[in-house]
């Protein structure tokens, strides 16, 4: 099974401390980490076990930059066959729309049985997986954290709903899913690794390789566009209790009495 | 300004909270905004949701179709693409169904697309102003939306407080437009989530920890603390993640609904879909390391302070306590 | 009396002794032989081992370790009784090899006379073989009825052979009994050889027993002893290849070619330099053949005798490792894929085959089993080579692979911001008192390294703000290099990440070498450790245990008596200051200097110290265990009478301090770092008011 699985650079938010710049429109982007999105990683992970069950090879794509390479080959010192880069000037500011449509572009000039991507993104809202599926026609499942590969190109998956419950589904080949985090253990990926696959080519292919309208994507097309980041003016926000963490506990313990909290 | 629809989630003929947040929300768009309600499903439930409905919605569109007898995002997609009007503006709740509908939605009816947003305010020139938040809640940020052909825009439940509305709608049946529907994905079943031996949602004080207790044995001093409050432990996901609890401990929009009198917080970030399983308003006590954690804005008290000093502080503070209540009685 | 031995001999009887006395040695000989060349062979495939350096000191090492058994009487009752064993075999075996010649039946009557040296050597390997036959009698009673608990097998391991070691026991027995039969019976076969065994020995008592029996009887006993020695003999030299036994033969060259460096790691690759790493095609051992030939060795001589896990403090705390048994299965491994008798086998992986992963991610690297082990074998090397290998093939427990991206990204396991690595010393009420300078374009006489978790970790912060002070207060020309400090990568290079470990390590390198330090300081073992072995080309590095007894010696420093002079201190020994850098008095002297200071010692101190659970990245796994390292360490030193511990690491701190909460034991015990103490002790010019933050942190 040829698998395809879409990864993003982001910044990672176990390693820094996501602040807002001076100027107030973006986050301070000075000394920050990035990585692999967590979900994009579990996606490479369970496209990796999928293979290795069946049979077939998988294929990391990004639309990016030169930085954005990073991630395509620590998918790859990872087990990716193949790392891509879809990158050329007129791809920028593209909103979700557009990255999908840069993304179905790359789909349709290759073979794929089965398209993954992360739910979402620490600075996304788990867009691109459903628009690229619609865009190319194919069903979609989002929240997926078991996939099961049956006969006759058909997959059985489980998505995660509400109250911890699982619903289960048959959905046919070619299809798109986006995972969810904790449907594997995704496998280490160590500097060794990473050395092994330095040198090897990532092709890259821009807007007239694969066939998309400029007019369709970057920011011009973009129908959605971040003004600005900012921390949000505090509600009410909470009482902050100071003091001594005797005093605390005592005034704690008082208004979970008080609250009918207390049940012992 | 377009047409402004309102998706309606229900289950066993009720309708879900979001359907009168949605009009809110829609008011936000547009003061003087009628929207639709679309509810799709089959049989009497549906028609009861539809007639609960009304009182709301000054229009309910029913779609009724075998096929959709269980809310299956595909199929949905299908039956609303027949009938929605070019240029709809459609509002759909931010959960696990709404994630999956929204986005293939947007496509399909080549609308633009806002995800999980908290507020909305119509901008001049076809566009609206709304925010959203990034990086686990950390930062909010506006964005703009060019709504000239439509827009989809799935709504943050709880972002909006239901406002009381006067009208009594009309229901209209719209599944004859529908048509025959099929989808290549096919609906097995529901595995409900095994109930362990805690039911999180039965307690009226739940000690809720998070990654902040930083390993399984750490575990236990939030133990110690639920029996001497008589209270059971609940968590966020990362700890279910970690495996030093079970899933059935899980509070959130991919765990259980709780609606406890009061919630400790210990060591949680307060990211969206953790709250998104706290329902009724409990009253919430927040204990972080990190003063700026997003739990600070949504609780009632807030303490800064290591979880892993506090809670046994606590406990022997309740032990002390239950001591002296025995002793009095 | 010639006459009557060659009178006395039936002569149908001589030719088939001999044929059958040859033939047995032959044989025996042959198939010794061929037996050692099948246990080499997998030697001969493994990985290169650079063993053949300093022959000087291994040579002194094969005098104590071997010749003396200085590891022995660790254990006293086993101790002694290998002792005695162990001089009889040495003792013994040049009668051995000359009874192979002297034994030749019909030999008798070409002997020479004895003289004098020959005749007292007669004499002490009679009481030799004496002795060794007792202890084999003891040592038979001890396993059957007094099972020491070390040789117990537990079931995850597989099954004991007690059977197999009792046999064995008995043929020794009846090694040395033919022994002194055939010395019994010596000396009224040959008059010209014979000598009256040694009063009291076993070969008298024999003597005594047969004395009265026929020349023609006597020539049979002793001709059978001769035959039933060699048999023994050889039976023995073929089957000890197939056991634990086979440590008699092995054991003078594992001692000789045992590890001379301690407290580092052998590279990934012997005769690899770290440029050519990228080639090598696997790192790591996964299978058999990629240990190296040592290794093979150690595995070969185990004797099985359960010291190493008896200490294991992993062992003690339920997790599922027993170095024993690391030994004890992949010999048994090598037994079964390179038998003696047939055919050698496919590799198989040995992580997931006989080992567990959780099996060897719980080992703590605290040196305890090699410190025990009377034959010098090692585990450490061993275990971070299966580590190497299951990083390699990407085999990491969720929990480490965080804090090792995050040591790649920030330098520090937890992720934090490198420009907050100096922020400890930031503390307001602390930067009044001391100024602690950035080793950034300014350069100091000393350096204190303070590694990542002291830097980070806001309890153990106060260890860093105290050595500060304390290098202060010693009028210390000192800094920090801050921001450009990364972690010591310590951990990360005994958790198997070599490589992330080479670019701490050339990342510091730098950094102290720009600061023009010319020492280096810390009160981090684990970092005292990596830059004393792990680094190259540094400036000399003292822990700050060793800075503070100087200084008193020096009178630099002065300490003043406790206020409460009440409580009951135990020092424990980190693992990385004491057993691996042998480092044990001078925290006792620092602690002795205080006035008033009740001390006492645990019974596991010093060198076998037992570990608190780890440091480094070992606070980020998440062992199967029935009870904590730590908690079994609290228990030690509240069994020892102390309601004080002090530390002198601070991951000690760490596990002490959580496990002093994890039992409740907060008003009955408490945890202080040997810098804080001595920093609120020290005796400062009046007009300087100090109010030392460790104080209301610890107390």
């Amino acid at each position: 099974m040829n698998i395809l699985v879409c990864v993003r650079r982001v910044p990672d938010t176990s390693e820094n401390e996501i602040q807002l710049n001076s100027a107030g429109n973006d986050i301070e982007r000075d000394d920050l980490v990035y990585s692999i999105n967590e979900w994009d990683n579990y996606a490479v992970e369970e496209a990796l076990q999928i293979t290795a069950r069946v049979g077939g090879e998988v294929t990391v794509v990004t639309v990016g930059d030169e930085e954005d390479e990073e991630v395509l080959r620590r998918e790859m010192a990872m087990g990716a066959k193949q790392g891509v880069m879809l990158t050329d000037e007129v791809f920028t500011g593209s909103d979700a729309k557009g990255i999908a449509t840069i993304l179905k572009g790359y789909v349709d000039k290759n073979k794929f049985d089965l398209i993954l991507t992360g739910v979402q993104a620490e600075d996304g809202g788990a867009q691109v997986g459903g628009m690229l599926a619609a865009l190319l026609d194919y069903p979609f499942a989002s929240l997926v954290n078991a996939i099961e590969v049956r006969d006759a190109g058909k997959l059985k998956i489980t998505r995660e709903i509400a109250g911890g419950n699982k619903e289960i589904s048959e959905i046919d080949l070619p299809c798109v899913l986006s995972i969810q985090t904790g449907i594997n253990e995704p496998r280490y990926v160590g500097m060794r690794g990473i050395r092994q696959v330095a040198s090897v080519e990532i092709p890259q292919f821009g807007a007239s390789e694969l066939g998309v309208d400029k007019g369709a994507v970057g920011e011009a097309a973009a129908r959605v566009r971040r003004l600005d980041y900012f921390i949000p003016a505090l509600g009410k926000g909470a009482e902050m209790l100071t003091g001594e963490r005797d005093q605390i506990v005592e005034r704690v313990f008082d208004l979970l009495k008080e609250r009918g909290g207390v049940q012992a | 300004m377009n047409r402004i629809f309102a998706y309606i989630e229900h289950k066993g003929g009720v309708a879900d909270d979001s359907a009168a947040e949605l009009i809110a929300a829609a008011r936000k768009l547009d003061p003087s905004a009628s929207p639709v309600a679309i509810a799709i499903g089959l049989g009497p439930e549906l028609d009861s949701v539809c007639e609960s409905l009304r009182a709301g919605y000054a229009e309910v569109w029913k779609i009724a179709n075998d096929a959709l007898a269980y809310p299956n995002a595909e199929l949905v997609r299908q039956a609303l693409v027949k009938v929605l009007p070019a240029g709809s503006i459609v509002l759909v709740p931010h959960t696990h169904f709404g994630l999956d509908l929204a986005p293939g939605l947007s496509i399909k009816l080549n609308a633009a697309y806002v995800p999980d947003i908290l507020a909305i305010e119509p901008l001049a020139g076809n566009s609206l102003r709304l925010v959203r938040q990034e990086f686990g809640g950390q930062l909010s940020a506006h964005v703009t939306c060019d709504i000239s052909t439509g827009a989809v825009i799935s709504v943050r439940p709880g972002a909006f407080k239901p406002e009381p509305s006067a009208a009594t709608g009309q229901i209209v049946d719209k599944s004859s437009e529908v048509g025959s529907l099929s989808a290549r994905r096919r609906y097995l079943e529901t595995v409900v989530a095994e109930a362990g031996e805690v039911d999180i949602t039965k307690h009226a004080l739940l000690v809720s920890i998070g990654r902040g207790i930083q390993e399984q044995d750490n575990v236990a001093i939030a133990e110690d603390l639920a029996q001497a409050l008589g209270a059971a432990v609940s968590c966020s996901r990362p700890v279910v993640d970690a495996k030093w609890l079970e899933k059935s401990r899980q509070v959130g929009s991919s765990g259980k609904t709780v609606k406890p009198k009061v919630y400790m917080a210990l060591g949680i970030s307060g990211s969206f879909q953790h709250l998104a399983g706290l329902k009724g308003n409990p009253f919430i006590i927040a204990v972080n390391k990190n003063a700026k954690a997003p739990i600070f804005q949504v609780a009632d008290i807030g303490i800064v302070d290591d979880i892993l000093e506090f809670i046994p502080a606590l406990t022997e503070k309740a032990r002390e306590g239950a001591k002296a209540g025995a002793a009095e009685a | 009396m010639q006459g009557l031995s060659s009178a006395a001999q039936p002569s149908s009887w001589v030719l088939p002794a001999q044929v059958l006395f040859v033939s047995i040695q032959a044989f025996g000989l042959a198939l010794f032989c061929y037996i050692v060349k099948q246990r080499l062979a997998p030697m001969l495939r493994a990985e290169r081992d650079f063993r053949f350096d300093r022959p000087w000191q291994r040579i002194q090492n094969v005098l104590q370790y071997w010749l003396g058994q200085w590891k022995h009487p660790r254990y006293p009752g086993a101790g002694i009784l290998h002792i005695l064993i162990f001089a009889g075999f040495i003792v013994l075996a040049i009668r051995s090899f000359t009874l192979l010649v002297v034994g030749m039946p019909g030999s008798a009557d070409y002997a020479a006379e004895p003289g004098l040296l020959a005749h007292l050597y007669g004499l002490v390997t009679d009481y030799a073989a004496t002795i060794v036959f007792l202890c084999m009698i003891v040592a038979v009673v001890r396993r059957m009825v007094f099972k020491p608990a070390r040789y117990a097998v537990p079931p995850q391991y597989g099954q004991g052979h007690p059977a197999d070691a009792i046999f064995l026991l008995g043929l020794i027995a009846i090694l040395m009994f033919a022994d002194s039969l055939f010395a019994a019976s010596e000396p009224v076969v040959s008059q010209a050889r014979g000598e009256a065994p040694a009063a009291l020995s076993l070969a008298w008592l024999l003597n005594l027993a047969i004395g009265s029996t026929s020349a023609a009887s006597l020539w049979g006993i002793h001709t059978g002893a001769s035959i039933l020695h060699a048999s023994a003999f050889y039976f023995l030299l073929c089957y000890r290849p197939f056991g634990i036994q086979f440590h008699v033969e092995t054991s003078l060259f594992n001692v000789y070619f045992a590890r001379l460096d301690r407290g580092t790691v052998k590279p990934v690759r012997w005769g690899v330099s770290e440029a050519d790493l990228d080639n090598v095609q696997s790192f790591g051992v996964k299978k058999f053949e990629d240990f190296t030939w040592k290794h093979i060795l150690d595995f070969y001589s185990c004797a099985d005798c359960g010291r190493c896990s008896d200490k294991c403090p992993a062992n003690a705390a339920g997790r599922p490792l027993s170095p024993r048994f690391l030994s004890i299965k992949a010999r048994d491994y090598a037994f079964h894929h390179f038998p003696v008798f047939g055919k050698a086998d496919n590799s198989h992986a040995l992580v997931g085959g006989i080992y567990s992963e959780d099996e060897i991610w719980s080992c703590t690297t605290c040196g305890q089993c090699e410190e025990e082990c009377p034959l010098l074998i090692e585990y450490i090397n061993k275990i971070v080579d299966l580590r190497r290998g299951m990083i390699d093939d990407g085999k990491v427990p969720q929990t480490l692979q965080k804090p090792l991206k995050a040591l790649e990204s920030r330098g520090n396991p937890y992720g934090k911001l490198e420009k907050k690595r100096a922020d400890w010393a930031k503390n307001k009420e602390f930067a009044a008192q001391c100024q602690v300078k950035t080793l950034d374009g300014d350069t100091a006489d000393t350096l204190f390294f303070v590694d990542s978790v002291t830097s980070y970790d806001d309890r153990i912060q106060s260890i860093g703000r105290a050595t500060a002070r304390i290098l202060d207060a010693a009028g210390t020309d000192f800094g920090i290099l801050g921001a450009a400090e990364k972690d010591s990568g310590h951990e990360v290079r005994r958790f198997g990440e070599e490589l992330l470990f080479l670019a701490l390590r050339d990342e510091n390198t730098a950094a102290i070498k720009e600061s023009g330090a010319k020492r280096i300081v810390t009160a981090d073992p684990h970092a005292f450790n990596a830059l004393r072995h792990d680094y190259k080309d540094m400036p000399p590095i003292e822990h700050i245990s060793q800075f503070i007894a100087r200084e008193i010696k020096q009178g630099t420093l002065k300490l003043q008596g406790l206020e409460d002079a009440t409580k009951v201190y135990a020092y424990h020994d980190p693992c990385y200051l004491g057993r691996h850098n042998q480092i044990y008095d001078e925290p006792r002297f620092v602690l002795d200097a205080i006035p008033g200071l009740k001390r006492v010692e645990m019974a596991r101190c010093r060198d076998r110290s037992f570990c608190c659970g780890g440091g480094g990245l070992m606070l980020f796994y998440e062992p199967k265990e029935s009870e904590r390292m730590g908690v079994l360490r609290v228990k030690m030193a509240a069994e020892a009478g102390a309601n004080v511990i002090i530390t002198a690491c601070p991951f000690c701190m760490v596990n002490i301090e959580d496990a002093i909460k994890v039992t409740g034991m907060e008003l009955k015990m408490s945890a202080i770092d040997l810098a804080e103490l001595v920093d609120r002790q020290l005796l400062r010019a009046p007009n300087v008011r100090e109010v030392p933050i460790a104080v209301e942190a610890v107390w």
